[in-house]
């Protein structure tokens, strides 16, 4: 549902109310905002001195610069990210297998590693597999977002109309291969929005190796911020702010990316042409469907659609 | 297990702490979230900017980094408080958003004809929300709102990077003072997690089914 339906199309009046409203509130935005960075500048937060280490190069490209420490962000969440699909994988099936031996123990498995916090997992790798900070970090994050992959994969499967596994088995694929070749294709591809969400989610978990002690980029920059100042840490603004532009910058333009894949993923799946050559359309089911229908006037075409038999069938 | 029953009331201190952070986290937040969330459909273009705004920006921070900014970078500004109000501060901030979403999304859920038609019979903004819209955006909201509760038991667990002494503070004590049952006591640190968030859970199972009308 869009937002537009539930008001009007706005008469003079509201317009003008709606406008006047919009600015009041702007400018009691832009006041408060300006009010913050007052006493921020008081405070001495744009001063020259706040943001001229960010002019060093060594702050971002020494051995433990930022970007050494956005490069361990992006490798461990690089890798924890194909562990997780493998592993969601391979949940995924193990959780939908026929023996009850394989499906519950492996259901209270999933349970258990979905409900329990990352961080717990991160300290608990640590220090029971004595790892390492890095790969503890990986593994817990491989895990944990395994098993959601892995119950939203299952979901996938679920949701796939019951022929698919049944034809499958009727052209004599074995089970297993039902599942790797006709169920789980098509799951990754109803579920690929959700997936990819929560591996945006995982790129944001890898700033939890900040409290395990793995050299990510918050954990560098809190380095650099001790570094840099012993007497009070004028750098801890600034630097907050260089890191939040740069995570911003990394997760809002995955989430750009997602949003676009939900959309074509969500677009309905075109068919081939019809025998007599025309193209197939999508029927669409409800009254937004009908409007998204670019440039058609949704009653003139009404009469097109199966079911109301004025044009084609027949012949 | 031996060490946990062991040091029940550093136990009981942790899981409270647990407890306290996401019941006051969610008694606030959720306001918050459903204002955004009506900010975020409303009329009025400069309410939706900055409700989409904050939104965003809190979803796509890390939990870490606002932390992060509440207990070092507050402070050197001169705002100095209790390293619990700023947990408090800090995830309300981040789960507000999440909440908003989840708010959102279930009004989203709502066929349009149902607005269609109380516009059509002439309610304004607010009646549409307040009497035809938001009565049923409430069934389908409560499950994914319950789930932004869970997420948030877990998410208090980043709190013990930040001197608060969390469910998952108790395992790392734990397991330094009691090396060779480090096992256990994870195990147990998690079941207390557990605790929490399967019964919510089962709840969310539990009004998904009994709430799911066919549409």
């Amino acid at each position: 549902m869009s937002g537009s339906v539930l008001f009007d199309a706005p008469g003079p009046n509201a317009i003008r109310r709606s406008r006047i409203l919009s600015i009041v509130f702007a400018i009691a935005t832009v006041v408060l905002l300006g009010l913050a960075a007052y006493q921020l500048w008081l405070g001495g937060a744009f001063y020259q001195d706040r943001w001229d280490i960010f002019g060093r190069p060594e702050v971002w490209f020494a051995a433990r610069g930022l970007m050494a420490g956005l490069g361990t962000t992006l490798s461990i969440a690089g890798i924890a990210a194909i562990g997780a699909m493998i592993l969601g994988i391979i949940f995924s099936i193990l959780r939908n297998a026929a023996s009850r031996w394989v499906r519950i123990p492996t259901t209270i498995v999933l349970e258990f590693f979905r409900g329990m916090p990352v961080l717990l997992m991160m300290l608990f790798i640590l220090i029971v597999f004595a790892s390492g900070t890095y790969w503890s970090v990986v593994w817990a994050l491989v895990v944990y977002n395994g098993a959601i992959i892995g119950e939203a994969l299952r979901a996938g499967m679920k949701s796939l109309p019951k022929g698919q596994r049944e034809s499958g088995l009727a052209i004599g694929l074995t089970p297993l291969r039902t599942t790797l070749a006709i169920e789980l294709p098509q799951a990754l591809r109803i579920m690929l929005p959700i997936i990819l969400a929560q591996l945006i989610v995982l790129l944001k978990d890898t700033s939890l190796g900040y409290i395990v002690g793995s050299p990510e980029i918050l954990r560098i920059g809190r380095q650099l911020v001790d570094f840099y100042d012993r007497e009070g840490g004028p750098y801890a603004l600034s630097m907050f702010f260089v890191l939040l532009a740069i995570y911003l910058a990394l997760n809002l333009s995955l989430s750009a990316i997602v949003r676009w894949l939900h959309k074509r993923v969500s677009r309905p799946r075109k068919g081939g042409p019809n025998l007599d050559g025309t193209k197939t359309e999508a029927v669409p089911v409800s009254t937004q469907a009908m409007r998204q229908q670019a440039g058609r006037d949704p009653l003139a075409d009404s009469t097109r659609y199966p079911g109301a038999g004025m044009e084609g069938g027949g012949g | 297990m031996q060490a946990i029953f062991e040091n029940l009331p550093l136990w009981w201190q942790g899981m409270g702490m647990t407890l306290l952070l996401t019941g006051v986290v969610t008694l606030i937040g959720l306001p918050v979230g459903i204002l955004l969330a009506g900010m975020r459909v409303s009329p009025v273009a400069a309410l939706r900017v900055v409700a989409a705004v904050w939104t965003e920006v809190a979803r796509n921070t890390p939990l870490t980094l606002v932390f992060f900014f509440t207990a070092f970078v507050l402070p050197k500004l001169g705002f100095i408080f209790d390293f619990t109000l700023g947990a408090i501060l800090a995830l309300t901030y981040y789960t507000s958003a999440f909440f908003a979403e989840a708010v959102r999304s279930g009004i989203n859920s709502v066929p349009l004809g149902q607005a269609e038609a109380s516009r059509s019979i002439g309610l304004g903004f607010g009646q549409t929300m307040g009497l035809v819209v938001l009565p049923q955006a409430f069934r389908s909201v409560l499950p994914p709102i319950i789930n932004v509760i869970i997420a948030l038991t877990k998410n208090t667990s980043v709190a013990m990077g930040f001197f608060i002494f969390v469910l998952t503070s108790v395992a790392q004590r734990l397991s330094t003072s009691y090396g060779d049952q480090a096992l256990q006591i994870f195990i147990g640190v998690a079941l207390s997690y557990l605790i929490i968030t399967v019964p919510l859970g089962q709840a969310v199972d539990y009004l998904e089914r009994k709430w799911s009308v066919q549409r």
